[in-house]
């Protein structure tokens, strides 16, 4: 693999991480969040996230052929997209939809604005909008951990404390089962103890930086403790992250090489205001939950945020 | 030969310079009112309307408007027929005028009308000025109906207000803003491929 992602400023010494490498150890890093789901909502889910997966690389090669490029499937970035869009989607959606969410992704999202590199949007989380805007019946239909899909479709947590404003004992959960994952939720996002470990995996490889992720977390946290539904400063911080989709949406796809602001300053305003949007969306928006459109919405700021936050050049004032 | 000449001026608007795919023109009806194959069609019709009678006076006038208050005077023609089109549409297809509300009325600030007017009738005799709009109003009315047609099956799999598929289920995000600009753009990518392919 030649061609290699630049995505540091000056100085330009670099270790030899390829492209592939790093999509691959993303790859493991996701892993033990997509076991965890299969082991809550069954088969089903290794059959969406296979689908997911081989609907990415056949939309990619495909794209590819059309643009006369070589192929480059080993990169694994079309892997990675589709498992991420897996992740996204509630484990009882039929099984066509992975298929239209992954080609929307890498067709549309990836492909159309130049391929891997040159793509504005995150595209595993654009396929999950689109699928969201299209059929929001299906994608917000849930089920129960250990449930088969004929199952009464059940809320998630944040559906619940949107509608009621209770506590989280209300909704009959504790912190822990959150952070277990028992709960209803999208496949790949309920199990936090998982994407702790792959996130924690992607820290001590240096593929990712702390700065997102915990300003997203600190600031969602802080916004959702201050203005809470129940009264000034009395809002449930620990709950606030640990349920949606903010574990996952923080550190695999905000920290998007691609989408993501380029200077360490730049990821400070880009995780903070991701954090921000979200606390926004769920308080007062007409979605129980933002993640997803507070990280694209972010991601159209990109290219401002870098350029606000242009390092000095040395020996200039 | 001048029958020819003719033809290539009402040709011109429906390929080669097709004002949404080529010149990229009249983007806000086109993006707004493409939700249904009718509507797309009730625009095109009111707009082709408005730009061949606008581009009728306006070339008939040239040589009386004076260069400096030309653009007002264009104003004012136009906004004329728009208006005859508004209250020939609430009189005798209400249903349309509901549908297509503000869109109507908004059809003055068109930009395919205004640059018509400016970069051809502005210029050129009657004749050729009406065809010329009869061309563009043409490619305006057939691109948007081509829009409306993927919108209109994809998002509520209709055509023409008919259900065509029964197991099918719509992605409603096509009958959306996001699916307009989203059918603009993969059309406008085809068009570009097609102008790339002939020369």
């Amino acid at each position: 693999m030649t061609d290699k992602l630049i995505v540091s400023t000056s100085p330009h010494l670099h270790k030899k991480e390829s492209v592939s490498w790093i999509m691959w150890m993303v790859f493991i890093a996701l892993l033990p969040s997509g076991l965890a789901g299969i082991y809550y909502f069954g088969l089903r889910a290794l059959w969406l996230i296979l689908i997911s997966i081989l609907a990415a690389v056949v939309t990619e090669c495909v794209c590819l052929l059309l643009r006369r490029k070589k192929i480059t499937l080993l990169d694994g970035s079309a892997v990675v997209t589709g498992l991420l869009l897996a992740y996204n989607l509630s484990p009882a959606v039929p099984f066509w939809m992975p298929v239209v969410g992954s080609f929307f992704a890498i067709a549309i999202v990836k492909q159309a604005f130049g391929g891997l590199g040159r793509n504005i949007f995150n595209p595993a989380l654009c396929g999950r909008v689109f699928l969201l805007l299209s059929w929001p019946k299906l994608m917000t239909g849930f089920i129960k951990p250990f449930s088969n899909v004929d199952a009464v479709t059940s809320a998630t947590p944040l559906v619940l404390f949107k509608e009621s404003a209770a506590n989280v004992y209300n909704i009959g959960l504790t912190y822990w089962d959150l952070f277990l994952g028992r709960r209803s939720g999208c496949l790949g996002e309920v199990a936090i103890f998982a994407l702790i470990i792959g996130a924690a995996f992607l820290l001590v490889f240096k593929i990712i930086s702390w700065h997102i992720p915990l300003t997203y977390a600190v600031t969602l946290g802080l916004f959702s403790w201050l203005f809470s539904a129940s009264g000034f400063a009395r809002g449930d911080v620990l709950f606030s992250i640990l349920s949606g989709g903010v574990i996952l949406g923080a550190f695999f796809m905000a920290t998007d090489y691609v989408t993501c602001p380029l200077t360490r300053k730049g990821q400070l305003i880009f995780g903070a205001s991701c954090g921000l949007l979200t606390f926004l969306i769920r308080r007062w928006g007409g979605y129980p939950e933002g993640v997803s459109f507070s990280i694209l919405i972010m991601n159209a700021f990109v290219p401002l945020i870098d350029r606000f936050t242009r390092p000095r050049v040395y020996g200039k004032k | 030969m001048k029958l020819y000449a003719l033809f290539k001026e009402f040709s011109k608007g429906i390929f080669k310079e097709n004002p949404i795919f080529v010149i990229v023109l009249g983007l806000c009806p086109a993006l707004a009112v493409s939700t249904s194959l009718e509507n797309a069609l009730g625009m095109g019709v009111a707009a082709t309307f408005v730009l061949v009678f606008s581009n009728l006076i306006i070339s008939a006038i040239r040589k009386k408007v004076p260069n400096k208050i030309r653009i007002p005077c264009f104003i004012v023609v136009i906004a004329s027929f728009v208006t005859i089109v508004e209250l020939l549409i609430a009189a005798y297809v209400p249903l349309l005028q509901k549908q297509l509300g503000i869109f109507i009325p908004l059809i003055v600030v068109n930009c395919i009308i205004m640059g018509r007017a400016e970069a051809f009738a502005s210029r050129n005799k009657v004749l050729p000025s009406i065809f010329d709009g009869l061309g563009m109003g043409a490619g305006f009315t057939l691109a948007l109906s081509l829009v409306a047609l993927i919108r209109e099956v994809l998002g509520s799999g209709k055509i023409f207000g008919h259900l065509i598929f029964k197991e099918f289920n719509p992605a409603s995000i096509m009958v959306l803003p996001p699916g307009a600009l989203l059918t603009m753009g993969v059309l406008i990518a085809v068009a570009n491929l097609i102008k790339q392919k002939r020369k």
